[in-house]
């Protein structure tokens, strides 16, 4: 693997051990997860152990593993949201794609996620998609949002055949 | 950016700034808050953008993109000032209109103020309308006036004058003093008293110390510090370089949970600004006092929230707390004293000095000075940030400010504290909200989130939902907290899917006191707390599960059954349409059927239903 992105990365925080998290957060930025040689080549690059970095990657819910989907799909699901029927949204979100929070589709097109608050709850509830915030969702809003995403996806690939 | 040497520069540019202001007609702010921008903010502010550019009115009007005014459910929101017209739900498509009537005509958009929902007036004035009314928003109201993007700004609102009182008018013993005299108490949950906790950490031995700022606010419900941080940072800056110099420290850290990137990103625009303009970095407007700040990402893990876990996630490690023998303010950041305050109570600190200590003990009741900002969401009318002084009942809160209840349904508790706070029930509402009231009736103050429930709201399944939540959250260290959070949240499942019994509640009871008494952080030693408090003053809805095998909200899934109401049915098949497993039968303008065996109980039949056929028991 290519490891230029992780050096320019790691050489920006100056080889610090303690800016670890930040390091992680921008190289899941270049890679949509962490994949197993950035993290040795990071081990390496801060002489820390891979076990301690593997600690700190599996700990905190921000990082991935695995490679994430094309779109992210990110429902709140804090008190706010949860009394407001955010639950409902991610059972028809779970049907539709088949995927529980926290995976990916097979086709690598969509990942789901849970958080406990977006910080948003005054327009509860809340989901995130691909960086934009959507307020006030119901189930029948929500599989809307999904629906559109595949038929610009769609549109998208017959333009591109035509072209 | 000018680079600023001593207080005569500051004050100078101040003045040049008020003068350059001065030449504007009128200023159109624009929130840019994350609810906004969730209704599309940046729409209107690039229509704003446009229409002044073709009407050639860029010089005389300023067009600034602000912090959250805290009405985040009318968004997108914005004022016109100097007449102070408060617009709500503005779309790009108002802007034309806008400019036209009220820039050139000095006329009001009727249609865009906001309507009395008791005798349908319209309102001009934020200060008029009743969510705003009986508030006090001493640290909220700077957001409206300030786009967190630029220094100027907020130095036009006299920022940074504290700053400079304090390092050429006043020891650090008696910035420690003002403080203390002031009575304010931490604004992050516990409510421990600012200036103790500076003191000790003052007097702790050491050359280097630390000051951080927790913008951790990991509690569901609430986003008071998302909103001060990234609406006005310079503010939360300018506490910190107050409570630096008086605790001798010169570095410093925002911590800020990674849900929160426009936090992140505005805070970390202020202090690259604040570094080129001279108020942070070496020789601070000349005083000789040197102090820097950096900015610290978290990674989506509740915990870090506590004071020695967000420490060990600064260090670059697992962010699990340690025992507290030691203090922080004796050993924290690797090892050294550190002071950590949450976003709220920096944000207290210039005010205090601006405006004296004996002005802010003077709001407030005997034990709770000053103000509090709250995140009234869930199921009120009016949802929002709501600043208040403390010592206001829940009444107020809940009725006056938020309107009272959403959709016809009776409110009936109010959640406070987060998952370390309780439910506080509606025949308690006239209790004054202040740190030692709410923890009379068995809940916290907590950081600020208030979320109301009302007769939809299940108590079984909240209290559920919290203990899953912590469960999910703890680090696993303690195994009290690891294990026995996880049979809690075991009992409450099967109590919610009916298979309940007897002995269900008391083990439950049992369960939650090891608990408490057990766990070492306070994450664990709160715990239980939501569960103990549903318990105390609903425990009738709990029995409701167990022994009639019935969810009186109709919210555990089940329990319940929906159906079809005959006499109410229009058979316009909107449900039938909208049901994801095609179990509702019916011919057009005849009356609908639920099929109970293929009703995936999702509840979007109800939610679409426009005659509210669809009952659900």
């Amino acid at each position: 693997m290519d490891f230029k992105p992780v050096d320019r990365i790691v050489d920006k925080y100056q080889e610090k051990r303690t800016a670890l998290i930040s390091i992680l957060h921008e190289i899941q930025g270049e890679y949509s997860h962490l994949p197993e040689g950035a993290l040795r080549r990071v081990a390496s690059r801060l002489r820390m152990d891979l076990n301690d970095i593997y600690g700190v990657a599996t700990f905190y819910k921000s990082f991935s593993l695995i490679p994430k989907g094309k779109h992210s799909v990110t429902l709140c699901l804090g008190t706010a949201c949860h009394v407001r029927g955010g639950p409902k949204i991610l059972r028809e979100m779970k049907k539709l794609l088949k995927i529980e929070p926290g995976q990916t589709t097979e086709d690598r097109k969509f990942s789901l996620n849970v958080v406990n608050c977006l910080g948003v709850c005054a327009i509860g509830p809340v989901m995130f998609v691909d960086g934009k915030f959507y307020g006030e969702m119901n189930p029948v809003k929500a599989k809307r949002i999904i629906d559109k995403i595949n038929k610009n996806n769609r549109n998208k690939r017959k333009n591109g055949v035509k072209s | 950016m000018r680079k600023i040497k001593s207080v005569s520069d500051l004050e100078k540019w101040r003045e040049a700034i008020l003068e350059k202001e001065k030449g504007h007609e009128f200023i159109i702010s624009v929130c840019g808050g994350t609810g906004c921008q969730a209704y599309g903010c940046q729409k209107v502010k690039a229509a704003f953008q446009k229409e002044l550019k073709r009407e050639g009115m860029k010089e005389k009007v300023a067009l600034k993109i602000t912090g959250c005014p805290g009405f985040c459910e009318r968004g997108p929101l914005v004022t016109i000032y100097p007449q102070n017209f408060f617009y709500q739900r503005v779309k790009a498509e108002d802007v034309p209109l806008i400019i036209s009537e009220t820039i050139q005509h000095g006329r009001k958009v009727e249609h865009l103020l906001f309507e009395d929902p008791m005798d349908h007036h319209k309102i001009t004035s934020s200060q008029e309308i009743p969510f705003y009314r009986t508030q006090m928003r001493l640290l909220l109201s700077h957001n409206d006036l300030v786009d967190p993007t630029r220094t100027e700004d907020y130095l036009a609102i006299g920022g940074y004058g504290s700053l400079a009182k304090v390092l050429f008018q006043m020891r650090p013993i008696e910035v420690i003093e003002e403080i203390k005299a002031s009575g304010l108490r931490g604004r992050g949950g516990a409510g421990y008293p600012t200036a103790k906790k500076w003191e000790s950490c003052r007097k702790a031995p050491g050359e280097t110390k630390y000051v951080i700022c927790n913008c951790d606010e990991g509690d569901p419900g609430a986003f008071m510090d998302r909103s001060l941080l990234e609406g006005n940072p310079h503010s939360i800056l300018e506490g910190m370089l107050i409570g630096a110099y008086a605790i001798g420290a010169n570095e410093g850290f925002i911590y800020v949970r990674q849900e929160y990137p426009l936090a992140h990103k505005n805070a970390g625009i202020a202090i690259k600004q604040a570094r080129k303009a001279g108020l942070l970095g070496k020789n601070i407007l000349g005083s000789g006092f040197d102090f820097d700040v950096e900015m610290a990402k978290g990674g989506g893990a509740f915990v870090c929230g506590e004071s020695t876990a967000l420490i060990a996630s600064i260090e670059g490690k697992v962010g699990e707390p340690r025992s507290k023998q030691t203090h922080t303010v004796e050993q924290g950041l690797w090892g050294k004293p550190t002071n950590l305050n949450n976003v709220e109570t920096w944000a207290n600190v210039p005010l205090i000095i601006r405006k004296g200590s004996k002005w802010f003990s003077s709001i407030g009741t005997d034990k709770s000075k000053g103000t509090k900002i709250f995140s009234l969401v869930g199921k009120v009318k009016n949802t929002g940030l709501v600043e208040v002084p403390m010592g206001i009942t829940l009444k107020e809160i809940i009725f006056n400010i938020g309107g009272g209840q959403q959709d016809g349904k009776r409110i009936k508790a109010v959640q406070t504290g987060g998952p370390s706070g309780g439910c506080i029930p509606a025949s308690l509402f006239d209790v004054p909200v202040d740190f030692d009231s709410l923890t009379q009736v068995g809940s916290i103050m907590g950081s600020g989130g208030m979320i109301v429930m009302d007769e939809g709201t299940c108590m079984v399944d909240v209290a559920k939902y919290f203990v899953h939540f912590l469960q999910e959250e703890s680090c696993g260290k303690c195994l009290p907290c690891r294990e026995g959070l996880k049979r809690m949240g075991e009992i409450l499942d099967r109590i919610t899917e009916g298979k309940g019994d007897e002995e269900s509640l008391s083990l439950l009871e049992e369960l939650a006191e090891v608990v408490a008494d057990t766990s070492l952080c306070g994450l664990g030693k709160t715990a239980p707390n939501p569960v103990l408090s549903a318990l105390r003053y609903f425990r009738p809805e709990f029995e409701a599960h167990i022994l009639q095998k019935r969810c009186p909200a109709a919210v555990c899934t089940p329990l319940i059954q929906y159906s079809i109401s005959e006499t109410d049915c229009t058979g316009c098949g909107a449900c039938a349409k909208v049901c994801p497993t095609q179990a509702i039968k019916g011919e057009k303008k005849q009356s609908h059927l639920i099929l109970v065996e293929i009703c995936s109980k999702c509840g979007s039949c109800k939610d679409i239903c426009k005659s509210n056929a669809v009952m659900v028991q």
